[in-house]
């Protein structure tokens, strides 16, 4: 009987090639390495004013977990995705026995288990070298990754469906960075907007994961508030399956 | 238990703009079988495969694979066939072998990856990058892919376009040889020379239809044969049997018959008894070749247009 589970077995043989694609991608594997670093530089300097020398290295480190999901997850993806279609690699794998989701997750597991790593070097060593507490509520704050992890592959997946090449990428990735560092809270707290903007940001699709994700590092966050993220980030989830379930494009354009 | 593994009934595809690609096709297919699909560009051949393969959902009609949807019985399906498509894709930068294990990671019971490589001539090539392949090089991966899970079903959209002859030849060995251990093949191909060297069995498919299906022979045993020779001067083609249908286009004859035993003896033997001299006689069955181009010649001027002069006097 059919079954419709993932199987694992296939998704990490695609993974483990994919990785070795990544790998010999060097322009990709240096953004993917070098630019959540550099991030997190200009991240510290820009909230200096922010009070209190705790503060922003809290603030820092939850907006570099921003950061790498953006650019590690977000930008790498949507490169994969649309080189993969562009290759007629994807059309291939959908003739043999790996499932829809099965190759997409197996496209993106490099990518979010580099993510994934990127995150847990940020928080300890990050933590350390700027003096900052450590996470007060490690499982929110791994809650808060993965569901962002899951939700930037989807909008990665359905990115990839309007980018035509692999140079565009840039560009049709733009626009979700823009709204997340601006919107989000990544760069400045979303406070200090006055009350309509602040509201309207709430609603950014990485908004309420970045909430969750400040609340899993600091604690303390009202009840309320976490609800509210939470059902952000899930209510931006379902969206972003059912959008790539319609409109991810399997084949180039003819 | 029957013996069918491919079974299509009133298949129909049509596109978003109302182009219907697929019209009603109906073919079935047995086991150890090549079953060739033939048609020029645009005759609705990897359209109606693509079908069979279970990748699209047809519009209507319904096929069945061992018996069962492609589609919803993916999980049972796929495991057992095996594709090439017309343009697949690896990854470029990916070596030969590692192509080769990666898809073996998503194939269930796959075989070695130097077997299979040996088994399509690609052993040699094995640690070199795709992207540095040459065309031909490309399908005998691909080919290589489609035969990695041991398939009891293969489907090959034009395996070998694009491969030198040396390759065309191994690859209809190979596929010989794979029939020899019972795998199902259907193949689409533009090359009649591929289909009447290959099939069991046969269809012809024009502007996605069938207009044609049988072996090799029965293709061919339906369209005419053909006699050719050119009269003396002084002697008009009007002296001819008029039991020929005979065209004459000058001192030029064309005789087209579905009898071509009889007719020639009947030539012959009024040529003997009158002492005429029939030079460049030629007489020779209809080739594929022939029967295809004739099909695909008579539905475009389907439209009522008249054939031209060298048809005249014949069916």
């Amino acid at each position: 009987m059919t079954t419709l589970t993932p199987n694992a077995r296939r998704i990490t043989a695609l993974g483990r090639f994919e990785l070795t694609l990544l790998v010999r991608n060097r322009a990709a594997l240096g953004v993917a390495l070098m630019m959540p670093l550099l991030m997190v530089f200009v991240l510290r300097s820009s909230l200096s004013g922010v009070e209190g020398a705790a503060a922003v290295g809290e603030a820092t480190l939850t907006g570099g977990i921003g950061m790498v999901l953006l650019l590690v997850v977000h930008m790498n993806l949507v490169s994969a995705y649309v080189a993969r279609r562009e290759e007629l690699v994807l059309k291939r794998l959908r003739t043999g026995e790996a499932r829809d989701l099965e190759i997409l997750a197996g496209t993106a597991l490099p990518a979010a288990c580099l993510a994934l790593g990127q995150i847990a070097v940020l928080a300890v060593a990050g933590a350390l070298a700027l003096d900052v507490r450590m996470p007060q509520n490690p499982l929110l704050l791994a809650a808060a990754v993965l569901a962002g992890l899951l939700l930037l592959a989807a909008l990665s997946a359905v990115t990839s469906s309007f980018t035509r090449t692999v140079e565009t990428a840039g560009l049709t990735t733009l626009p979700l960075f823009l709204a997340t560092v601006l919107g989000s809270g990544l760069f400045a707290p979303t406070d200090s907007l006055p009350d309509l903007a602040a509201s309207l940001c709430e609603l950014l699709p990485l908004s309420g994961v970045m909430t969750l994700v400040r609340a899993g590092w600091s604690g303390g966050a009202e009840g309320a508030d976490l609800l509210g993220a939470g059902l952000n980030a899930l209510a931006w989830i379902v969206i972003s399956v059912f959008a790539v379930q319609r409109w991810f494009r399997w084949e180039p354009r003819r | 238990m029957t013996d069918t593994v491919i079974e299509a009934r009133d298949l129909r595809r049509g596109y978003t703009g109302g182009f219907e690609a697929v019209r009603g096709i109906s073919l079935s297919v047995a086991r150890g079988e090549i079953f060739a699909l033939l048609g020029t560009n645009g005759a609705g051949k990897t359209s109606t495969v693509e079908l069979l393969e279970g990748l699209a959902a047809p519009s209507g009609g319904q096929v069945r694979v061992f018996g069962l949807d492609p589609l919803t019985r993916r999980a049972e399906v796929r495991p057992r066939t095996g594709v090439m498509l017309q343009e697949g894709g690896f990854p470029s930068d990916l070596s030969v072998t590692e192509t080769v294990r990666m898809w073996g990671g998503v194939t269930t019971g796959a075989c070695p990856a130097a077997e299979v490589l040996e088994l399509v001539g690609l052993a040699a090539r094995s640690s070199v990058r795709v992207k540095q392949l040459s065309g031909g090089e490309r399908r005998r991966l691909d080919l290589a892919l489609a035969l990695l899970g041991r398939p009891e079903v293969l489907f090959l959209d034009e395996p070998t376009t694009g491969m030198d002859p040396e390759g065309r030849r191994d690859t209809w060995a190979l596929v010989r040889e794979l029939r020899g251990q019972g795998t199902t093949v259907l193949l689409t191909t533009h090359y009649l020379e591929e289909a009447e060297e290959l099939a069991d069995r046969l269809a012809i498919l024009h502007e996605g239809e069938l207009v044609l299906c049988g072996t090799p022979a029965e293709v061919t045993a339906t369209r005419p044969a053909r006699i050719r020779f050119t009269l003396p001067a002084g002697v008009p083609a009007a002296r001819l049997p008029l039991g020929l249908r005979a065209a004459a286009f000058g001192q030029r004859v064309e005789i087209r018959t579905a009898r071509l035993q009889q007719d020639l003896g009947e030539l012959l033997g009024w040529a003997r008894e009158s002492g005429v001299e029939l030079s460049g006689l030629d007489a020779r069955s209809a080739s594929l070749e022939e029967a295809f181009l004739e099909i695909a010649q008579n539905r475009r001027s389907a439209g009522g247009r008249t054939d031209d002069d060298t048809m005249a006097g014949t069916r």
